[in-house]
C-alpha cells in the first residue's frame, strides 16, 4: 500500500463519450471516480471494450473529457490552460504504449526518439548533455550506449518496449500511464519488463496507472486494483483484498476464469463461467451494466444503477448485493 | 491408446535473402487418440511452423522440408501432393487459427463456410449440409443457430466467431484437431468458455488435439502432455504433471518462474535474461546455452542428447548427464505439486 496516501491524481465522475452517428452515442467511459496516491501502482483491469484504455487516455489528457474532471497535483488536466501550464503537465505525465512496434517512429534513431521530449521541454542545454542523458537513460532501462544510433526495426519487442520506457522517463515525470505495456511480449520478456518497471518505481518514486487485461500480472505489480465493466468501475480494492475477497460477481467470474499454471489446481477448481458476451456500450442495459450476464441478478438490478460505495475500508463496490438499496 | 500421428525428426527451413532460417530443427513427437498435446514456446520457437507443416500450410518456397517425416494413416504427409493434401485438410485434420477476425471469409455466410467442407469431403447435398451446420452451431453453443447460420462473420462477436471456427473445423469429424493459439485473441471470460467447449467436444468425439500456446495457464487447464519448444527444438516433453511439478530443463524452469502467481505478491519475477537465438544462425550446441544460468562448456559445442527420466518425460539437457554437476531445480518450482494452493 502507499505509505503516505497523499493523493496525486483525483478523478471525479470522468466521462468520455464518442458520437457514432446522429442518434447514437458510445459511452466508453461513463462516470469514473477514484484517486491515485503518490508512489503507488494503480492497476486498471477489464475485458476488451470496457473502456480502460479510453480511461487512461482521458486521464492523460489525450482525449478531452466529455464530463467530470481530472486533477493532477491540484491542477486540472482538462479545460483551458496556458501553453506553458499545458507543457508542464505533459512533462509530468507520460505514457508507455502497448505495441512497441507501432509506437516508435521507424524513421527516427533511438537517440532522437528518446531525446524528443528533452528537446521539446528544453531539458538539455548542450548537445553533449543531450547525448549523456540519452546514454544514461538507455543504461537505466538495460540497453547499451551503442544502441542510440540504431533504428527501431533493429530491436526485438522487449528491447523496443525498453526504448518506450526510456522515452517516457526522459522528461523526469511523476506519473506514468502504462497501457498494456507487456501484452505484446513473450512470457520470459514480460517478466523482464515488469521487473524493470518495479525497479524504476522504487528508484524514482514514480506513480503508475497500469492498464492490462492480464489479471495475474496486474495483481503482481499493483498496490490497488480497479475493475471496469462497460465504462463503469465496478470494484476497487487493494490488490490482496481484491484477490482474497472479490465482492462484485463480475470480479469473481473474472478471477475464476484465469487459468493458473498448476494442473492440480486447475483440475479441482470450480469455475464461474459467464454466459454470453459483453453488451454493446452504445445501448447498455438499464440499471446495473453487468446484470445481463450476472448469475446473481435480482429484480432491482434492472431498475436502479447500483451506487459505488465503500463496503469495507479501502474496498469499494458497485453492486446491489451489498448494503441496503436506496429505495 | 492408439497413435494417430507421429512426427519424426522434422526439420523445416525458410530461404531468405540473408540466409536459411532453420525454424524447426529435428522435432519428433507422437499424438494419441483422445489426448491433448500442448506445444508451448515463445514467438519464434517454431511451434506454429510445426503445426502448419502437419497441415502443409507452410508456403513452399520460401519454406522447405529439410528432413524427417510426418506419418498419418501410415502415409508420409511430407510427400503428398497439394491435390492429395486437399482431401486430408478439413477432413482428417482440422485446424483452428488464432485470429477469428481474419481467418473467416467475410464475404461468405457462416453456414456456407461450414457447408464447404461437408459438400466437398462427405458429398452432402446443400440441404443436408445446412441441417448439419445448424447441428454443429448448436453443438458449439451458439444460441439461435437457425438464424445465426445465415449471418456473416462481422455479425458475430469474437468469442462467437471462434465457436463458429471450431464448428467448421469439427464439421467432418477429424481425427486430429490443430488449435494454434485458439484463445489468445479472446478475453479471459470468453477464453474459459472456449477451453471448456474444446474439452467437452473432445470427450464426445475423441478427437486428438494439438494445442499451440504460449500461455502456461491454458496448458495446465487443458493438456495431457506437453512439449516445450525453444529455438526450433523440443527441449523437454512429458506429461502435464511432469512438466509442471518435475521439470528438468532450465528453460522450463525459467518459463515457470516468469509467470506471476496469484498467491505471491510483490516478489520479483524470475525473468530469463537475454533473448532467444537467431535461427538464421542457430548456435552449434544447446539453443538455450546463451541464457542458461547453469551453462557448461559442453553446452555451447554439442547439441544435448535426450535423457529419459520416465516413460513419458524426455529432456534435452547436458545437466542430466552423469558427468555433469548435480543441479537442483530452483525453489519456486512446485516439486511434486505438494504445495497445493488456491
Amino acid at each position: 500500500m502507499a505509505k503516505t496516501k497523499e493523493t496525486l491524481l483525483e478523478i471525479k465522475d470522468l466521462k468520455r463519450h464518442f458520437r457514432v452517428d446522429r442518434k447514437n452515442v458510445l459511452k466508453a467511459v461513463d462516470g469514473l471516480s477514484f484517486e491515485i496516491y503518490q508512489g503507488e501502482t494503480f492497476g486498471l483491469v477489464g475485458e476488451s471494450g470496457c473502456g480502460k484504455s479510453t480511461a487512461g487516455r482521458t486521464i492523460m489528457g489525450l482525449y478531452q473529457a466529455s464530463g467530470g474532471e481530472v486533477t493532477f497535483k491540484g491542477t486540472s488536466v482538462h479545460g483551458k490552460r496556458s501553453k506553458k501550464a499545458l507543457k508542464e503537465t505533459t512533462r509530468r505525465m507520460q505514457m508507455i504504449f502497448q505495441d512497441p512496434y507501432a509506437s516508435l517512429n521507424p524513421r527516427m534513431t533511438v537517440k532522437d526518439i528518446i531525446a524528443e521530449g528533452i528537446d521539446i521541454h528544453g531539458l538539455a542545454k548542450t548537445k553533449k548533455e543531450r547525448e549523456d542523458r540519452v546514454i544514461e537513460l538507455l543504461e537505466t532501462v538495460g540497453l547499451n550506449a551503442e544502441h542510440r544510433n540504431r533504428y527501431p526495426h533493429e530491436f526485438s519487442g522487449g528491447q523496443r518496449q525498453r526504448i518506450g520506457i526510456a522515452r517516457a522517463l526522459a522528461v523526469d515525470p511523476d506519473f506514468i500511464v502504462a497501457d498494456e505495456p507487456i501484452s505484446a511480449l513473450d512470457v520470459s520478456i514480460q517478466a523482464q519488463v515488469v521487473n524493470l518497471l518495479k525497479k524504476l518505481q522504487k528508484e524514482r518514486g514514480l506513480t503508475y496507472l497500469f492498464i492490462a487485461h492480464d489479471l495475474s500480472m496486474v495483481k503482481h505489480i499493483s498496490d490497488r486494483v480497479g475493475v471496469m465493466y462497460l465504462g463503469n468501475m465496478v470494484e476497487i480494492a487493494t490488490s490482496e483484498g481484491l484477490y482474497e475477497e472479490p465482492l462484485h460477481p463480475y470480479t469473481q467470474a473474472l478471477l475464476s476464469a484465469i487459468p493458473m499454471a498448476d494442473p492440480q489446481v486447475e483440475r479441482s477448481r470450480e469455475r464461474i463461467i459467464l454466459e454470453g458476451d459483453v453488451p454493446s456500450p452504445i445501448n447498455p442495459p438499464s440499471g446495473c451494466p453487468f446484470r445481463t450476464r450476472c448469475p446473481m441478478a435480482m429484480e432491482i438490478c434492472s431498475r436502479a444503477v447500483p451506487e459505488f460505495k465503500e463496503h469495507k475500508p479501502d474496498h469499494w463496490v458497485a453492486c446491489h448485493l451489498y448494503g441496503e438499496t436506496s429505495n | 491408446m492408439k497413435k494417430v500421428l507421429s512426427v519424426n525428426n522434422l526439420s523445416v527451413s525458410f530461404d531468405t535473402y540473408r540466409s536459411e532460417v532453420k525454424a524447426v530443427r529435428d522435432v519428433s513427437f507422437d499424438l494419441h487418440e483422445q489426448e491433448t498435446l500442448a506445444i508451448v514456446g515463445e514467438s519464434g520457437s517454431g511451434k506454429s511452423v510445426t503445426a502448419q507443416s502437419i497441415m502443409r500450410l507452410v508456403p513452399m518456397p520460401p519454406g522447405k522440408f529439410v528432413g524427417g517425416s510426418i506419418i498419418f494413416n501410415d502415409e508420409d504427409l511430407t510427400e503428398k501432393s497439394e491435390k492429395q493434401m486437399e482431401s486430408i485438410r478439413g477432413k482428417d485434420i482440422g485446424m483452428i487459427f488464432q485470429d477469428p477476425m481474419t481467418s473467416l471469409n467475410p464475404t461468405m455466410t457462416i453456414g456456407k463456410q461450414i457447408a464447404e467442407g461437408l459438400i466437398k469431403h462427405q458429398n452432402m447435398s446443400k440441404n443436408d449440409a445446412h441441417v448439419r451446420g445448424v447441428e454443429l452451431l448448436k453443438l458449439v453453443g451458439i444460441p439461435n443457430p437457425e438464424k445465426r447460420i445465415k449471418q456473416y462473420p462481422h455479425e458475430f462477436s469474437g468469442g462467437m466467431r471462434q465457436r463458429a471456427m471450431i464448428a467448421i473445423a469439427l464439421a467432418c469429424n477429424p481425427k486430429v484437431l490443430i488449435a494454434d493459439e485458439p484463445t489468445t485473441a479472446l478475453d479471459v471470460t470468453i477464453q474459459a468458455q472456449i477451453l471448456d467447449l474444446m474439452r467437452e467436444l473432445q470427450k464426445e468425439t475423441g478427437t486428438a488435439i494439438i494445442l499451440i500456446t504460449h500461455d502456461l495457464g491454458v496448458v495446465a487447464n487443458t493438456a495431457h502432455r506437453v512439449a516445450v519448444m525453444y529455438g526450433g527444438k523440443i527441449v523437454e516433453t512429458g506429461s502435464v504433471d511432469e512438466i509442471f511439478y518435475n521439470p528438468k530443463h532450465p528453460y522450463t524452469w525459467g518459463l515457470l518462474g516468469s509467470m506471476p502467481k496469484l498467491d505471491n505478491h510483490g516478489e520479483e519475477l524470475k525473468a530469463i535474461p537475454g533473448s532467444p537465438p537467431d535461427l538464421a544462425d542457430p548456435p552449434k550446441g544447446c539453443p538455450f546455452a546463451a541464457r542458461c544460468p547453469y551453462v557448461m562448456k559442453a553446452c555451447g559445442e554439442h547439441m544435448p542428447a535426450y535423457y529419459e527420466s520416465s516413460e513419458t518425460q524426455k529432456t534435452a539437457c547436458w545437466l542430466l548427464d552423469e558427468r555433469a554437476p548435480k543441479v537442483e531445480p530452483p525453489e519456486f518450482i512446485n516439486v511434486g505439486g505438494s504445495k497445493v494452493h488456491g
